[in-house]
């Protein structure tokens, strides 16, 4: 299944010790694939094609890319919503079972919180039925239901949680309600939240106080947390590690400082440079968008995008036949600096020579 | 002259629990071909602004003060001459194309449709026109025949963008133009529009919650909380060093990557809006203020020239600027460049 795999050790790296998150995987995605039937009935998009990701213990893993790379289908696979076409989902190292029974005891320990709150929670029910649904699935009536919703809606910041119980969304802000939907993640005290765009329909201003309370959680509580998101700042944040996707891979994972502040995979790059006040970097403006997933290019799948690659600079590093016609391979759930570019790994040998 | 000019806009909405300000008093300047861009969070009456510009609001609506573009009134305008300067003199991108744009028809005869109305052109010509607009906007003619739901988010916004351009506008208004899209696609469309409002010459006013978005499309930048201009300046200035205490919260919200200071620490606001029914008593920032004081309770602070070219609602900067001597003349221009560089030195030393 894993292809040949470009992982140069990166010169001068940080050791990981003592950084969060590298205690044991808690929740992981090997060898994962996700197809589904193309739109137009011919042929299968790949949408996840091939990950191998690993979430460990009091880690936050900001899983980035653009509309259409897959990353909601990979965190839908991890939350067991989707089965993969091959490669297994694992939680606590054991594979995850898809029986309803077992399913069912997953989603207590690993919960999902949606964006867009004013569509993830019913308009009709107050907020206190809100935050006890998850507990009434799981538990039934338990007898401290009451000090149980208190509980969560404290930790997620919402205090004095009782002036919230009766309270309707549409009395809420925008902040609030997001508050309330992690809340009702909290109140079943899982090991694992999955958060898809927690802030992207967030103010600017509440933005930064939902971050807060991500990392405070994990702070208190030891959860980990995979953040996917379209906001590479998000990653700056609060992530430990950052993995960047693009049509259906992992095509760079790491450490965030090391990833963000010095992106080894042309694409990484790419998107950083288009950032608001990105500092000192000239926009590399990709054109066009993604290609559909049903349609993957062969050899290195960003290779008809690539600025490296039309700049005439892989073909002076001697790459450019590989880019068109080899695959670069799955990166590993290793912990370490990877990238999936035949560009990065001849520089980082060609690097490794010099030294 | 400048092509647009808000003076003391006042919008309040009728509701059952009776009038309530969205707006009070905004004053804004758009000099021809030149970007000007309004930051604040929802509710904070951005929106409401750039909608009263072509009398687009809701009929509970009451508006008062002065819109003037290119010198005629907007507010007093008939109907014929209102009908005529929309599209016209005057143009709106909305917020999400998806559903700005009309599932049921071709997105060409979309495109086409103002032009039509405001050109009596033939139908081969406005279809003609549609075409060459698409081209602009860097989607191929051919795509004239699709419907929206068959083009993607950032294609979508190419389209509105089209249609903004169809009447040939010596303004163009875009409220969150690129929000809900990718940072690739976003780069695209400011990019798109940037290059497009200097070819022809467009003067520009964009919204958005995302101060940074702005500082990189705009000259001047506006700062808007609770219905009033709190901030205003060169972007590059309101964004790196804002005055009032609410623009610097805006403009820290989204961290710069490799900025150590806000790495694992993302910066928020605490707290809402407050209500309009129940505005609290002097700076209506006050109550989420990081650094309030006892007399901020008391005053509700008005602009006031805040350095070179720039004005703060804030009593710190009134009692900063009082310290330093004298009210900087609002209009004075230092280059933006040198102060940018020595944000420090901002504001003269007498």
């Amino acid at each position: 299944m894993t292809a040949e795999t470009e992982q140069p050790d990166r010169p001068g790296a940080p050791p990981v010790a003592g950084v969060p998150g590298t205690g044991p995987a808690v929740l992981g995605a090997a060898g994962v694939r996700v197809e589904f039937r193309a739109r137009d009935g011919r042929g299968t998009a790949r949408a996840v094609d091939g990950v191998d990701l690993e979430v460990r213990a009091g880690e936050i893993v900001a899983l980035v890319g653009e509309s259409g790379c897959g990353k909601t289908t990979l965190a839908r696979t991890l939350l067991g919503l989707e089965r993969p076409t091959a490669g297994r989902v694992a939680f606590e190292g054991r594979p995850l079972g898809y029986r309803a029974k077992e399913l069912k005891a997953f989603r207590r320990r690993v919960q999902l919180v949606l964006q867009d709150p004013s569509g993830s929670l019913n308009p009709r029910h107050t907020v206190y039925d809100a935050v006890a649904e998850g507990l009434r699935i799981h538990h039934g009536s338990a007898p401290d239901e009451r000090e149980r919703v208190a509980a969560a809606l404290a930790r997620a910041g919402l205090r004095p949680p009782e002036r919230f119980f009766l309270r309707y969304p549409h009395e809420l802000s925008g902040g609030q309600r997001q508050r309330v939907v992690i809340a009702g993640a909290l109140v079943l005290e899982p090991e694992v939240i999955v958060a898809d765009e927690p802030v992207a329909s967030l103010d600017a201003s509440v933005r930064g106080e939902i971050l807060a309370l991500l990392l405070r959680l994990r702070e208190d509580l030891g959860l980990s947390a995979l953040v996917v998101t379209h906001d590479l700042g998000l990653a700056w944040n609060i992530a430990d590690r950052v993995a960047v996707m693009y049509l259906g891979r992992v095509v760079e994972v790491g450490p965030v400082e090391e990833v963000l502040t010095a992106p080894r995979h042309p694409y990484t790059q790419a998107l950083l440079s288009v950032l608001p006040e990105a500092p000192g970097r000239t926009p590399v403006v990709l054109t066009g968008e993604p290609p559909d997933p049903a349609r993957i290019p062969g050899g290195c799948r960003f290779h008809a995008r690539c600025q490296v690659l039309s700049s005439g600079e892989a073909e002076r590093a001697g790459v450019a036949d590989r880019c068109r016609t080899e695959d670069p391979g799955v990166l590993t759930s290793a912990t370490t600096a990877q990238v999936a570019c035949h560009y990065a790994a001849a520089a980082a040998r060609s690097g490794a020579t010099e030294d | 002259m400048n092509y647009l000019e808000v003076q003391d806009l006042t919008v309040s909405y009728r509701t059952a629990a009776g009038e309530l300000p969205a707006v009070r008093g905004v004053d804004l300047a758009v000099a021809p071909g030149s970007k000007v861009g309004i930051a604040g969070e929802s509710g904070c009456g951005k929106s409401t602004v750039a909608l009263a510009l072509l009398r687009l609001l809701p009929a509970s609506a009451r508006m008062g003060g002065r819109i003037l573009l290119d010198g005629e009134d907007v507010l007093t305008m008939r109907w014929g001459r209102l009908r005529a300067v929309r599209w016209a003199g005057a143009s709106i991108v909305f917020q999400g194309a998806m559903h700005s744009l009309n599932a049921v028809h071709r997105i060409g005869d979309q495109i086409a449709e103002p032009i039509l109305l405001h050109e009596n052109a033939t139908p081969a010509a406005a279809a003609r026109r549609a075409g060459e607009l698409l081209e602009q906007v860097g989607l191929p003619a051919r795509r004239a025949a699709a419907y929206p739901h068959e083009l993607s988010g950032g294609q979508r916004q190419r389209v509105m963008i089209a249609m903004a351009l169809a009447c040939g506008p010596r303004l163009i208004v875009a409220d969150e133009p690129t929000t809900a899209l990718d940072v690739m696609i976003q780069a695209q469309i400011l990019r798109l529009i940037d290059q497009l409002v200097g070819e022809h010459g467009i003067s520009m006013l964009m919204i958005s919650h995302d101060l940074s978005v702005l500082a990189d499309t705009c000259d001047r930048l506006a700062v808007m909380y609770a219905g009033r201009v709190v901030e205003e300046g060169p972007a590059d200035q309101v964004f790196r060093s804002a005055r009032h205490p609410y623009g610097a919260a805006l403009g820290a919200a989204f961290p710069t990557i490799g900025d150590p200071a806000s790495r694992r620490s993302p910066r928020g606001l605490p707290g809402d809006p407050p209500d309009p029914a129940a505005m609290p008593a002097g700076c209506a920032f006050g109550p989420r203020c990081p650094v309030a004081e006892p007399r901020c309770a008391e005053t509700d602070p008005v602009l006031w020239p805040a350095g070179p070219d720039r004005a703060a609602a804030c009593v710190r900067v009134l009692s900063d600027e009082q310290a330093r001597g004298a009210g900087v003349p609002a209009g004075g221009a230092a280059p933006a460049e040198q102060v940018a560089a020595h944000p420090e030195k901002e504001g003269r030393t007498p």
